[in-house]
């Protein structure tokens, strides 16, 4: 059973797909399962959907863990942004929370049982200077001790060096817009943090398009597909949640019109998320996306590395022009990272 | 606790199959994590072969070792799913030895003789609960066993082998990051009783190296100390503080400085006749 199930995450797509088609799993299938899940970081939402689904009792207490340990993460999470909106109360614009904190903090069902690692923010770009003196100040240091990264991170990107917290040992990644500043598209900052939406505490989240439109540009502009198993089912939830009203028309404003469709086809094929009929088929470039995302073994092993490094390559050709991708590659390579 | 181990190489598995033979399976045959330990290149697999520690939960920048120390690397991996994934417990590193439904834990830095002396407490009709973690329930306050293979070094390895001359070890592991290692295999007492927990009577910081003494400390201090010996602590939130505030509170903690193992061993004695 396992070597048929556990070949690619299929098996964990299914689970969270349909709960009930783990009535079928035997030992293995349910070991290959938790493999999966945890190196998409996608346990705590696994846990979450197979609450109250029969199982054998090893993998309901791995689960309960798992649950508890969701729970845990998003306090902690929830807590950080309020640590963040103290220490940036004196700049003159609010914070925006972006992905799992902001559904945590939204209390959005793509945000149950989610992982959060870092925290991310969207801040108007000429803040940027107030707000790095203003966390400074308040106890986050800077983790990049390399002057190349600072720099690339500085002159290119779409957010200031990684912070964390010297105390709380919390990282947190402040964006003034969603994508590279040496991307192609370049997405309406401004539109983002002016139609963000006040929650009661003080802190603002996107609106419900530019939810997923960020987290579409977040899974197809920019990076190459790691954990994308996971961004396609926040796309999922809010769909689901929010619908696709007025989405078209947000994410044409945004350039992002092409990540859209994709996000929500792969979404449809992978989760069946209830989609207009215009993105229930798959095209080939489709099929592709989906083959990276599914590229992982009932060992948790990344698997399929030849499209895993045809997408790397990709992240870094959409992210910056051709002779700065070189220089920027070769550097890297120096340096001695290797990226599979 | 159950694992899944898989190896690129047959050696390691053959090893934990020896050694472990007479543990149990996971129950339901789904173990609680999985652990790998694979050739980062292809040609590591055959030439002058490392081993890296992969699995569940890993360290990014963890330093492969040498397919001699495969079974180290095994060990070392599952100590690693336990330290950072392990959600269910409070985990402190430290040993337990168990009597008469009560336990001693004992922790301190690497070093300080937490695996000897549980291992030879074992050897004097205690009950072996682990040398590497002690897994403390915050919904009852007991603490749960994990006997796993008692991890023994340098020095170390010959005075246990004399107080337990009839036990099975694995082989010697030479030059190791840590020195020479040898694991003892847990005798059968401590593998049939692993499922029994038991209450928590008396913490030990143990010190090797000075002579012997004994003090008492504040609750504070304990309370710093055990945080620092614990690897989810902060993960667990307000069960994790329940737990430790429950263990300060209501368990006699002293810290006991010893010249050679048999001191320790009238130490702890003395300690326990005194509860």
């Amino acid at each position: 059973m396992e070597r048929a199930v556990s070949r690619d995450a299929t098996l964990l797509v299914q689970a969270l797909r349909d709960p009930t088609s783990v009535a079928a799993l035997d030992a293995q299938g349910w070991t290959a399962l938790i493999a999966m899940a945890r190196a998409e970081q996608l346990i705590g939402t696994l846990a979450h959907r197979l609450d109250g689904v029969a199982m054998p009792a090893a993998a309901a207490r791995i689960l309960a863990d798992a649950r508890g340990s969701a729970i845990e993460q998003r306090r902690t999470a929830v807590w950080e942004a309020e640590a963040a909106r103290r220490a940036l109360a004196g700049v003159d614009t609010p914070v925006v929370l972006l992905k799992g904190t902001a559904y945590a903090a939204a209390g959005l069902a793509a945000g149950q049982g989610r992982s959060i690692g870092d925290l991310d923010i969207l801040m108007p770009r000429r803040t940027l200077d107030v707000v790095e003196r203003a966390l400074l100040d308040a106890g986050w240091e800077w983790v990049k001790p390399d002057p190349y990264d600072d720099a690339y991170y500085r002159h290119s990107m779409h957010e200031l060096p990684p912070l964390i917290h010297r105390e709380r040992d919390r990282m947190i990644d402040v964006h003034h817009t969603i994508l590279p500043l040496t991307a192609r598209v370049t997405p309406d900052a401004e539109a983002l943090i002016a139609d963000s939406i006040a929650l009661e505490n003080g802190l603002r989240v996107l609106s419900p398009e530019d939810m997923i439109c960020h987290a579409a540009a977040h899974l197809f502009a920019d990076g190459d597909l790691a954990g994308g198993l996971r961004n396609l089912w926040d796309i999922h939830c809010l769909i689901g949640e929010f619908g696709v009203a007025g989405l078209v028309d947000r994410a044409r404003r945004h350039g992002l019109s092409a990540a859209v469709a994709r996000a929500a086809r792969l979404a449809h094929a992978l989760y069946a998320t209830p989609v207009p009929e215009r993105w229930r088929k798959l095209s080939y470039t489709d099929r592709l996306y989906r083959r990276r995302l599914l590229a992982r073994d009932g060992w948790g092993r990344p698997t399929r590395r030849l499209t895993r490094f045809g997408f790397y390559l990709r992240s870094h050709w959409l992210r910056m022009p051709p002779a700065m991708l070189a220089r920027h590659l070769w550097t890297k390579w120096r340096k001695g990272y290797r990226p599979v | 606790m159950g694992f899944r181990v898989g190896s690129d190489w047959r050696a390691p598995i053959a090893e934990l199959e020896r050694l472990y033979a007479g543990y149990p399976q996971p129950e339901d045959g789904i173990p609680d994590f999985t652990v790998r330990l694979f050739a980062a290149r292809p040609w590591r697999r055959w030439l002058r072969p490392a081993v890296t520690l992969g699995g569940d939960f890993v360290l990014p920048d963890a330093a492969p070792l040498p397919l001699a120390q495969g079974l180290l690397a095994a060990e070392m991996a599952m100590n690693l799913q336990m330290a950072l994934g392990q959600r269910r417990y409070l985990l402190l590193h430290a040993s337990a030895v168990e009597r008469d439904g009560c336990a001693v834990l004992m922790t301190g830095l690497s070093g300080a003789g937490k695996s000897t002396l549980a291992a030879l407490l074992g050897a004097r009709g205690w009950r072996l609960m682990g040398d590497e973690f002690a897994l403390v329930d915050p919904a009852t306050g007991l603490v749960h066993a994990f006997p796993r293979l008692v991890s023994l070094k340098n020095a170390a390895i010959d005075v246990v082998r004399a107080a337990l001359p009839e036990a099975r070890f694995g082989p010697l592991l030479a030059g190791t990051p840590k020195g020479d290692i040898r694991h003892l295999v847990p005798d059968a007492e401590a593998v049939a009783r692993m499922a029994e927990p038991a209450q928590p009577a008396l913490i030990l910081f143990p010190r090797f190296g000075f002579d012997a003494a004994e003090r008492g400390l504040g609750p504070s201090e304990v309370f710093v100390r055990l945080t620092q010996a614990s690897t989810n602590y902060v993960a667990l939130g307000e069960r994790g503080f329940e737990a430790m505030t429950r263990l300060v509170r209501e368990v006699p903690a002293r810290a006991i400085d010893y010249p050679d193992a048999d001191s320790a061993i009238a130490q702890v004695e003395t300690l326990w006749s005194a509860l």
